[in-house]
């Protein structure tokens, strides 16, 4: 197992490094005319060549790498061009809205996915199923920011009343500030939950077509120790790594949902800086988001690993 | 995205397309067969029909065109003359929503082919080669994959600009990793079995075995993939252009009528903002059904298992 668990962290590595050649890219896929309308635009620079330096254009490239790579593990992530803000503080102050937003995305995803798929798994093709199965591609199917608008819009029309969209801080009002985050939370949920569940779906129905499963009834085990004792475990091994895909799609969705919410997160930081085109505050974010989905990664590898033991490299 | 594909079946899903030709079955019968037997797949099919007809014939189903501006017609509710209500400007939404599927179709086809030529190259090549190279171009996958969807797309919007070209590009390359997988892993499978090892011992060349017959045998994970991929397409469209990096105004698509000076509008017309909503809910809903139904058909392993089930 700890081979295996290395082996991980060699691919968790080189995906890293993979992922931060992309992240470096970014500033340099830039049209030249784009350096100039920023310039111009936004006056980022005192002319072209003090704007190309800022953005590290004007070395070797691989030289620009090293110097960014050195610089990035020591914690320095740039200024913003916009705010001249420090980018890691920035993020410090950020990255604990979208923790929060993203975590519990997840856990209302999983806690919707898991019962609704184990209920149509074992009542396969019943209405129950039927209706599960529906409402899964529904899930799928509607934008989360389209319900974000009618969850924003609908109550207003009918109750006069809508969701809060003014960031509160937990000092000011700890009750506030909770709940603030569990209706994009919900919404954001609703999609990833509706993957897990039909992954659920499909994997509990396959383990309980195996022939141990077939023993277990022959012997006469209840249903509920059929499925929670003998069959669950095994159906959700594949679930479990199929989280870590699902914790890349909240954390995309961060962007739709801070900003559509008004939560201060890293998601809306980085709408922000898209639009005011500030490439180290892009690159930052880009490089902290795809180091959390790597070692988020890494960690289900290693969970992985550890309920399946099967998995012995 | 493709996280339910990745069950795809695949060294048994070839069989039924060379039986059904050697039958010579008439396709007709064959899409009669498939409507009984997935009603809900084939709801999907006519809902992608009616989009794509939407998409094509756009200037003689729609009142208006998109632009027009009827004069005595701000914000008027659903009515016999505006179907679905008409906007903050007094343009019929009904005849921006026929419009908008011409968006929604052109990028979902188009994003979804240049994902799926890409997707086939790096996963039949990748499965097949195997050894260094398969090692080397899983890594590339691996980071490829840890981008977030909607954050990198939006990040290459930011530096390539937006307009329709660039969110093709954008949504097709990203969108080609996780497909890329699913052939690899059909890839792998077909390439154990006996004709593959007949080819190569009758002299054909590695690229004559992927492309004669490797790609004929994957190709129906690749059409299921795409098909379910055409409406995470749509809908990723639909996320970029409510955020503004879509198709400049005032060209009408559907995440676009979502978003702008107009949502301000929304609580005095909110038909603004459910009919668009609702056309970009429907035409997912359409590819997801047709997705999935072609899935079970295509793989034996989900097809009813009667026998099998408990009670």
């Amino acid at each position: 197992m700890r081979k295996y668990v290395l082996r991980r962290l060699l691919i968790a590595t080189s995906s890293l490094f993979l992922a931060s050649l992309v992240v470096f890219s970014l500033p340099r896929m830039i049209p030249g005319d784009v350096v100039q309308l920023m310039l111009e635009e936004r006056a980022y620079g005192k002319d072209l060549e003090d704007l190309r330096a800022k953005l590290g254009l004007n070395r070797p490239i691989y030289v620009q790498y090293f110097d960014w790579a050195g610089r990035v593990v020591q914690g320095k992530l740039g200024e913003s061009l916009w705010t001249k803000r420090p980018v890691l503080e920035e993020l410090g102050r950020r990255l604990p809205v979208s923790l929060k937003l993203g975590f519990l995305a997840l856990l209302f995803s999983v806690s919707i996915a898991l019962p609704i798929g184990i209920l149509a798994a074992i009542r396969q093709d019943s209405p129950a199923d039927y209706v599960a199965r529906s409402l899964a591609i529904v899930g799928l199917s509607v934008p989360g920011f389209w319900i974000a608008t009618m969850v924003i819009l609908l109550p207003s029309l009918w109750w006069n009343w809508s969701p809060p969209i003014q960031f509160t801080e937990f000092s000011v009002d700890p009750w506030a500030h909770v709940s603030q985050f569990i209706i994009p939370a919900f919404i954001l949920g609703i999609a990833s939950s509706a993957a897990i569940m039909r992954l659920t779906r499909a994997q509990l129905l396959e383990v309980l077509r195996q022939d141990y499963v077939r023993t277990a009834w022959a012997k006469g085990v209840r249903e509920s120790a059929v499925v929670v004792k003998h069959s669950l475990k095994n159906a959700l091994i594949p679930v479990i790594t199929v989280l870590g895909i699902q914790i890349a799609q909240i954390l995309g969705g961060t962007v739709i949902f801070e900003t559509i919410f008004g939560l201060p997160g890293m998601g809306r930081f980085l709408f922000d800086a898209i639009n005011q085109r500030d490439y180290p505050v892009i690159q930052g974010v880009n490089l902290v988001i795809v180091s959390v989905v790597v070692l988020m990664n890494l960690a289900v590898d290693a969970c992985y690993a550890y309920l399946d033991p099967r998995i012995r490299y | 995205m493709a996280n339910h594909v990745e069950t795809l079946a695949t060294p048994s899903t070839q069989a039924d397309v060379p039986r059904q030709t050697a039958a010579g079955a008439p396709r007709l019968r064959a899409i009669w067969r498939f409507c009984r037997q997935k009603p809900l797949g084939a709801l999907g099919g006519v809902i992608v029909l009616v989009m794509i007809v939407m998409a094509v014939f756009a200037p003689w189903i729609a009142h208006y065109t998109y632009d027009e501006t009827i004069r005595g017609a701000r914000m008027k509710p659903p009515s016999a003359q505006f179907w679905m209500g008409s906007d903050n400007l007094g343009r019929d939404i009904w005849s921006r929503v026929v419009y908008g599927a011409r968006i929604s179709v052109t990028v979902g086809f188009c994003a979804v082919l240049i994902a799926n030529v890409l997707a086939a190259g790096v996963g039949i090549t990748s499965g097949y080669l195997g050894g260094k190279y398969d090692l080397c171009v899983q890594r590339v996958v691996d980071a490829w994959q840890s981008f977030p969807f909607l954050v990198v797309i939006l990040s290459i919007m930011a530096v390539l600009g937006t307009g329709l070209l660039n969110i093709i590009l954008a949504l097709g390359f990203f969108g080609a990793a996780n497909a890329s997988r699913v052939v690899r892993g059909a890839t792998v499978s077909v390439a154990q079995n006996v004709y593959i090892e007949a080819a190569r011992a009758l002299g054909a060349g590695h690229v004559r075995i992927m492309v004669r017959h490797i790609l004929p045998n994957v190709a129906p994970t690749i059409i299921v993939w795409a098909t379910i991929g055409l409406g995470a397409f749509i809908l990723a469209e639909s996320a970029l252009s409510f955020l503004g990096f879509g198709v400049p105004p005032p060209y009408p698509s559907w995440g676009g009528m979502l978003s702008g000076s107009g949502r301000s509008f929304f609580s005095q017309a909110p038909w603004m903002a459910i009919y668009p909503g609702l056309a970009i809910s429907l035409a997912v809903f359409g590819f997801n059904m047709l997705g999935d139904a072609l899935r079970d058909v295509l793989d034996p392993r989900l097809r009813g298992a009667a026998g099998s089930r408990m009670r």
